[in-house]
């Protein structure tokens, strides 16, 4: 049979989904980008042979600030159009206005009719990225997720800051100040939140269905704070991570169609 | 561009940092231009300047100084060359576009100023551009707040003339802007020791005209749907027309709108059918700043029309040819000027119909709004620009960046994802 792979090689990690032709996951990789894009295509490449798929035979989409680095890709699309289509794809739903946290960037998508309408990304600031949330949980001493869960028991204390750099030294001043650590990672969180939340209100949800992508997709807390911020239900699915990949992959589907 | 490094030194500059500009100059020239595939022959033209930007022109302009003959350099469209050239004068233009001059311009600036106007302060305190050395007077307008105090700087280092560029378009504001050409015409009078009559008015109006057309009819060979020129090569065109004498430039635009009116016909496109086509709108791209286009097309898009400073802005609407007295003619000028649309006029709802109109009459598939970092009025203005679009169906995708590269690959990624969703339409 025919396998259809879609790689998505985003800065923190790289995801594979493997479709067939009626695009049904079969497979999912995920792994550290760690610091060569290149290396992270070739062991890519070893950990599909394991599973006896030969990308140099299979249709391969690649996507994510990576994609140039796959020399076996047949094509490179944005991760845009990829998370604009794999959402649509998770989700089950034509119209759909997305939010992907990822590393080093977060992205407001519009799909409607399946296709993408509009789009938003952050500049270079890391403000409500993964990147930020672990800068700060690494301040913590904990892990990201644990930081989430932590900040469900928080309240009262906020960040002003935007920039990593000069919001872990206000969290820094907390710790020093004896705030409690769940008061912090309250504050975390929403200031994630708030600066996601602002970016995406240059986009109405109208009646379409909002979800979350990205790394932070199964962050419940995060979920929920955002939910309450743009008053409306976030949605989240547990494969969201590979949303970009989904959607690559669906892609490759696409060329033999 | 050997050959003229004596040149460069009786104009004082410094050579040694001179020379790391000239050895990046012709990478970028290469990696933009050359690698086009079926090009218009009459780029030749614009090709051999770009390739001796710092050495032909400029040998002219000084030639001309030695006849007695006065150089104004400019940095906004709104400072009529009319006057200047009535009065025998010779106007160049000042916009630095490189990332190499912001470093110096730093020195004397806040870095969060527009990379544009650091880069033409950087231009003429590092001396490491001739055209800045040349000119022997500056002639700058009140068009921004970070140019408005860029010019007390430069005027502490070179002969500075400012016009206040009224901020709404009333008519009093047009009158306004006819006295300030008045008093505009007087300086250069003082300057030149040549009196302008309105004879010499009236053939520097044409003459002007002669050139906008020229440059509309480049522009109108852009609207068919079988594009015959690049948009790189189109706003290397549009760029060196802020340089050259403006007769030569008129004729060297028609001969390439004959070309481009041949190719036409002959069915001859630079980009395969289908190619989706952009209107780029914003601040303006001061030479050798090709970043933008240069990233749209190589993404699979192709750019057709600039409403810009560098685009339209420059060229459209005509001074009326049939006044007679100077007093009429100074009135006919500020007429035309002040129908140019820059953020700097609040309200400036007349953009926004230029950007309605300009996407029809080039037939694009969408908007890019890219305004340089810091230029807080092209910025804001993306609000109302991006919804009138939204509104008339247009898709528009909204960008912010300056001269440095390293911001290409996140500009690339958005870019990219624009030009593939206008596919996905």
């Amino acid at each position: 049979m025919s396998y259809f792979i879609g790689i998505d090689i985003g800065s923190t990690c790289a995801k594979t989904i493997v479709m067939d032709r009626e695009r049904r996951i079969l497979h999912r990789l995920l792994q550290p980008t760690g610091w060569s894009s290149v290396e992270t295509a070739e062991e890519i490449k070893k950990k599909l042979l394991d599973l006896a798929i030969d990308v140099e035979k299979e249709k391969v989409v690649a996507t994510g600030y990576g994609r140039v680095s796959v020399p076996f890709a047949d094509k490179c699309v944005t991760e845009i159009s990829c998370h604009g289509k794999g959402a649509a794809i998770l989700h089950e739903s034509a119209d759909v206005l997305i939010i992907d946290i990822g590393g080093q960037d977060t992205k407001i998508i519009e799909v409607q009719g399946g296709a993408v309408t509009d789009f938003l990304m952050n500049d270079k600031c890391s403000a409500g990225t993964g990147r930020f949330l672990e800068v700060m949980a690494n301040t913590l001493g904990v892990d990201p997720k644990q930081l989430c869960e932590m900040a469900r028991k928080g309240g009262n204390t906020t960040i002003s800051s935007l920039c990593t750099v000069f919001a872990e030294s206000e969290v820094i001043s907390l710790i020093g100040r004896g705030e409690n650590r769940e008061n912090i990672a309250f504050a975390v969180i929403d200031s994630i939140a708030s600066k996601v939340v602002s970016q995406a209100g240059h986009m109405s949800p109208g009646n379409k269905l909002v979800c979350l992508t990205g790394g932070l997709c199964d962050y419940d807390y995060l979920r929920d704070t955002l939910s309450e911020k743009l008053h409306v239900t976030v949605n989240a699915k547990p494969d969201g991570r590979y949303a970009g990949a989904i959607g690559a992959a669906s892609f490759a589907v696409a060329m033999e169609e | 561009m050997s050959d003229y490094v004596k040149m460069w030194k009786d104009l004082g500059m410094d050579l040694e940092a001179h020379d790391n500009l000239c050895q990046v100059l012709p990478t970028a020239v290469g990696d933009v231009f050359l690698t086009q595939e079926n090009r218009p022959k009459a780029m030749d033209f614009w090709d051999m300047v770009i390739s001796e930007v710092h050495g032909i022109r400029p040998a002219e302009l000084i030639e001309a100084q030695k006849e007695g003959r006065k150089v104004f350099g400019t940095f906004c469209v709104y400072v009529p060359d009319e006057v200047v050239v009535a009065a025998n004068g010779i106007v160049t233009g000042l916009c630095g576009g490189s990332q190499f001059w912001v470093p110096d311009g730093e020195a004397v600036l806040p870095k969060n100023t527009c990379p544009l106007v650091k880069a033409s302060v950087g231009a003429r305190l590092g001396k490491t551009c001739p055209f800045f050395r040349i000119a022997d007077m500056y002639v700058g307008e009140t068009t921004c707040d970070g140019k408005k105090k860029a010019y007390e700087i430069l005027g502490e280092d070179v002969p500075m003339y400012v016009m206040d560029v009224p901020q709404m378009k009333r008519e009093k504001d047009i009158l306004k802007w006819k006295e300030e050409i008045k008093e505009f015409a007087a300086k250069v009078e003082e300057f030149t020791g040549n009196k302008i009559t309105p004879e010499k008015l009236a053939d520097a109006i044409k003459l002007i005209n002669e050139k906008r057309k020229a440059m509309q009819r480049v522009y109108d060979a852009r609207k068919s749907k079988c594009l015959p020129i690049s948009g790189r090569d189109a706003l290397l065109m549009t760029q060196i027309s802020f340089f050259d004498d403006p007769a030569r430039c008129a004729q060297m635009c028609n001969k390439l709108a004959d070309e481009l009116e041949q190719r036409i016909k002959d069915g001859v496109s630079v980009v395969p059918e289908g190619t989706k086509r952009i209107l780029v709108t914003g601040t303006p791209l001061a030479v050798p700043n090709w970043k933008l286009h240069n990233i749209i097309e190589t993404s699979g898009a192709a750019v057709v029309c600039e409403e810009m400073c560098t685009g339209t802005r420059y060229f459209e609407n005509l001074v009326d040819e049939s006044k007679t007295t100077l007093d009429e003619q100074y009135m006919a000028l500020s007429e035309r000027y002040m129908k140019t649309n820059c953020a700097c006029f609040t309200p400036n709802t007349g953009r926004i119909d230029d950007i309605l109109r300009l996407a029809k009459e080039y037939q694009v598939d969408g908007v890019i709004d890219c305004s340089l970092k810091f230029c807080c009025l092209y910025d804001t203005e993306k609000y109302s620009v991006s919804r009138a679009l939204k509104e008339a169906g247009i898709p528009v995708l909204s960008l912010e960046t300056d001269y440095e590269d390293s911001d290409a690959e996140q500009l690339r990624t958005r870019i990219g994802a624009f030009v593939e969703m206008l596919n996905e339409k």
